[in-house]
């Protein structure tokens, strides 16, 4: 195996991990709201690709006109299914909301399946389809496409929590809720606002992703449970975590199909994954202060 | 004054119920018109056994475990790959397949459990992910995708156990131990330590309770009860697949769980109830069926956070309170 076959292995786990990295983004921001593991976030990554490709399909529009579109509609989505099944719960537990995460995932592919049927659907790619040639490895364009907006949408983020006032609100809502309500904030508001995020933020990922794997209506469980794994190697509840745990779970991923076996690919990165965790539970950015029980 | 009984605890009365439920599902056979409602009641009994235990871990230790289809499935797979690939005899397959279980819990557990937080939930999920792919790969043991074929079905002095009226009597055996097991446990100094925890675990420690050692312990029993169903569901069918074990079947046992209500002893008598008779019942709906499921799973959550069988003692409740002047 020569440097540019290892460098085409690095660039497709990068791709795959940017992708990671805004499932683990979305995972995060519930997280620090609710406290609760979002078994959703995969379904809206699905679901943004799905309703892109049928917006395509259906309408003829231009792949960049759609995204905010496609986008818009799912975190709509993620408004509504807190509001009619996280908001009302009575003494939610992160538990129950766990729990009730799951029943909205299923309700949403099930939505997402009647409506948009099962068959896998595509998208162009953004601009071109003319390969880059970068030493000897072949990147495709969208692949670009998926670098440039992952790293918009994790700078967004960022500024968003740092400097905006909703944001400043919902950290401080979820740093301690009941100090957050004594200063005014509204704090089922920032619960329900993180939905709604996380939801853009898992819409945007299906919608880069698509146009080099396609999508159908059972990519969500699987997706989700990688995001779920990549925020718990970077440091669940932290955004910078999310970031580096997508990237390595991608570039593992990627690095042990290509050198060890493809069969074996899945079994390989969580068996170092499990090791990471077990040997820094804080996660690869975490603070050390992980609770000893 | 009367000492106030514990939400969760176990009384008397319990094994009583246990006894006459248990006793009363040995006319199911007599009652069941034909074979296919036969076989419904002892997919019943393995949904039971692995909804129990998992309640035990989820609704009394508060811990999620994402790979309860992944321990069944290493049960089912241990004893029937031993027996038909090398001939070995399922009674020491069903030795393998709780050790192997046990084992597999204890490595998981040990290190998962000294911390707070969702580090089960993310081992286990792991775990899952990485047996559904050795389940897979491993063709030459395991038949690959497409499934472990020709398992011997039990056979117990030289008197076969086959899939019918004598397979369903076994398994209200084995199950009904299980749950015998996990009603004992909770009435005892044990079940008291996992109540006391997921109470508080700071005063549960206070109390020298040690709470690793007591999480750590439900854990791996779980795995092993859900390593017997698997036992169970092997030797039944005389075949196993892949996809009965995979990450989304572990997510359903969790549903299945809170459906009938998490951390109640008979909940997961009506979850496991649930899971067999919904599928069958909402066949009509064809592509529908999903979205029903997802619907009443949230509408049940929402009005019912006990699950369905606190919705009956909140229907009890209501009923006393009326008839009380």
């Amino acid at each position: 195996m020569d440097g540019s076959q290892i460098l085409q292995l690095v660039l497709s786990g990068l791709v795959t991990g940017s992708i990671y990295a805004l499932v683990a983004l979305g995972f995060t921001v519930i997280f620090k709201s609710t406290d609760a593991i979002n078994f959703a976030q995969g379904e809206w990554v699905m679901a943004g690709g799905m309703i892109g490709a049928f917006l395509h399909v259906s309408f003829g529009l231009a792949p960049l006109l759609l995204v905010p579109i496609a986008t818009a509609i799912v975190a709509l989505l993620g408004l509504v299914s807190e509001r009619l099944a996280i908001h009302p719960l009575r003494g939610p537990t992160p538990m129950m909301l766990t729990l009730i995460t799951i029943a909205v995932a299923i309700t949403t592919r099930a939505a997402i399946m009647l409506t948009l049927g099962k068959a896998p659907a595509g998208l162009p790619s953004f601009s071109g389809t003319e390969n880059i040639v970068i030493a000897g490895a072949t990147v495709q364009p969208q692949a670009l496409w998926v670098f440039g907006i992952t790293l918009l949408v994790m700078i967004g983020t960022h500024v968003f929590f740092q400097r905006s006032l909703l944001g400043r609100a919902m950290r401080a809502a979820a740093a301690d809720r009941e100090a957050a309500g004594l200063v005014g904030i509204n704090v089922g508001r920032m619960a329900m606002w993180s939905f709604v995020i996380a939801a853009a933020i898992g819409a945007i990922a299906g919608l880069i992703i698509t146009p080099l794997t396609l999508t159908s209506v059972n990519v969500g469980l699987m997706l989700g449970f990688k995001g779920f794994s990549a925020a718990m190697l970077g440091g669940l509840g932290n955004l910078h975590g999310a970031l580096l745990g997508g990237l390595v779970l991608g570039l593992l991923e990627s690095l042990s199909a290509g050198l060890l076996s493809s069969q074996f690919k899945d079994a390989v990165a969580f068996v170092v994954l499990l090791i990471v965790l077990f040997v820094k539970p804080a996660g690869l950015l975490g603070r050390a202060s992980t609770e000893r029980a | 004054m009367e000492a106030p009984v514990p939400s969760k605890g176990v009384s008397r009365n319990s094994y009583r119920t246990f006894a006459i439920v248990w006793a009363l599902l040995l006319l199911f056979p007599v009652a069941a018109p034909n074979n296919f409602i036969l076989n419904l009641g002892i997919a019943w009994f393995i949904s039971l056994a692995l909804a129990g235990s998992l309640n035990l871990l989820m609704g009394y230790a508060g811990q999620i475990s994402l790979s309860h289809a992944a321990f069944y499935g290493l049960g089912a797979y241990a004893s029937g790959v031993l027996s038909a690939k090398f001939g070995v005899s399922p009674w020491l397959g069903l030795c393998a397949a709780l050790a192997l279980t046990g084992i597999a819990a204890f490595l998981i557990g040990w290190p998962s459990l000294k911390l707070r937080g969702h580090y089960l939930a993310m081992a286990t999920l792991g775990f899952n992910v990485i047996m559904s792919v050795l389940f897979v790969e491993l063709r030459g043991l395991t038949g690959g995708p497409n499934g472990l074929v020709n398992v011997p079905s039990l056979s117990l002095f030289g008197y076969e156990i086959g899939a019918d009226i004598r397979f369903y009597l076994f398994a209200w055996l084995v199950v009904g131990l299980m749950l015998l097991l996990i009603l004992n446990l909770l009435d005892s100094r044990m079940g008291r330590a996992l109540r006391a925890l997921s109470t508080s675990e700071l005063a549960a420690k206070a109390n020298g309770i040690n709470v690793h050692a007591v999480k750590l312990g439900v854990f791996v029993l779980s795995a092993m009860m859900a390593g017997v169903a698997g036992f169970l569901f092997v030797h039944l069918n005389n075949f196993a697949s892949p996809e009965t074990f995979d990450f989304a079947a572990s997510v359903m046992l969790l549903v299945v769980v809170a459906l009938g209500g998490t951390g109640t002893y008979w909940g997961p008598f009506l979850g496991a109830l649930l899971h067999v008779a919904l599928p069958e019942a909402l066949r009509a709906f064809s592509d529908f069926e999903i979205l029903v499921y997802g619907v009443s799973l949230v509408l049940v959550l929402l009005f019912f956070p006990g699950g369905l069988s606190g919705a009956f003692s909140q229907l009890r409740r209501l009923g006393r309170r009326r008839s009380a002047p």
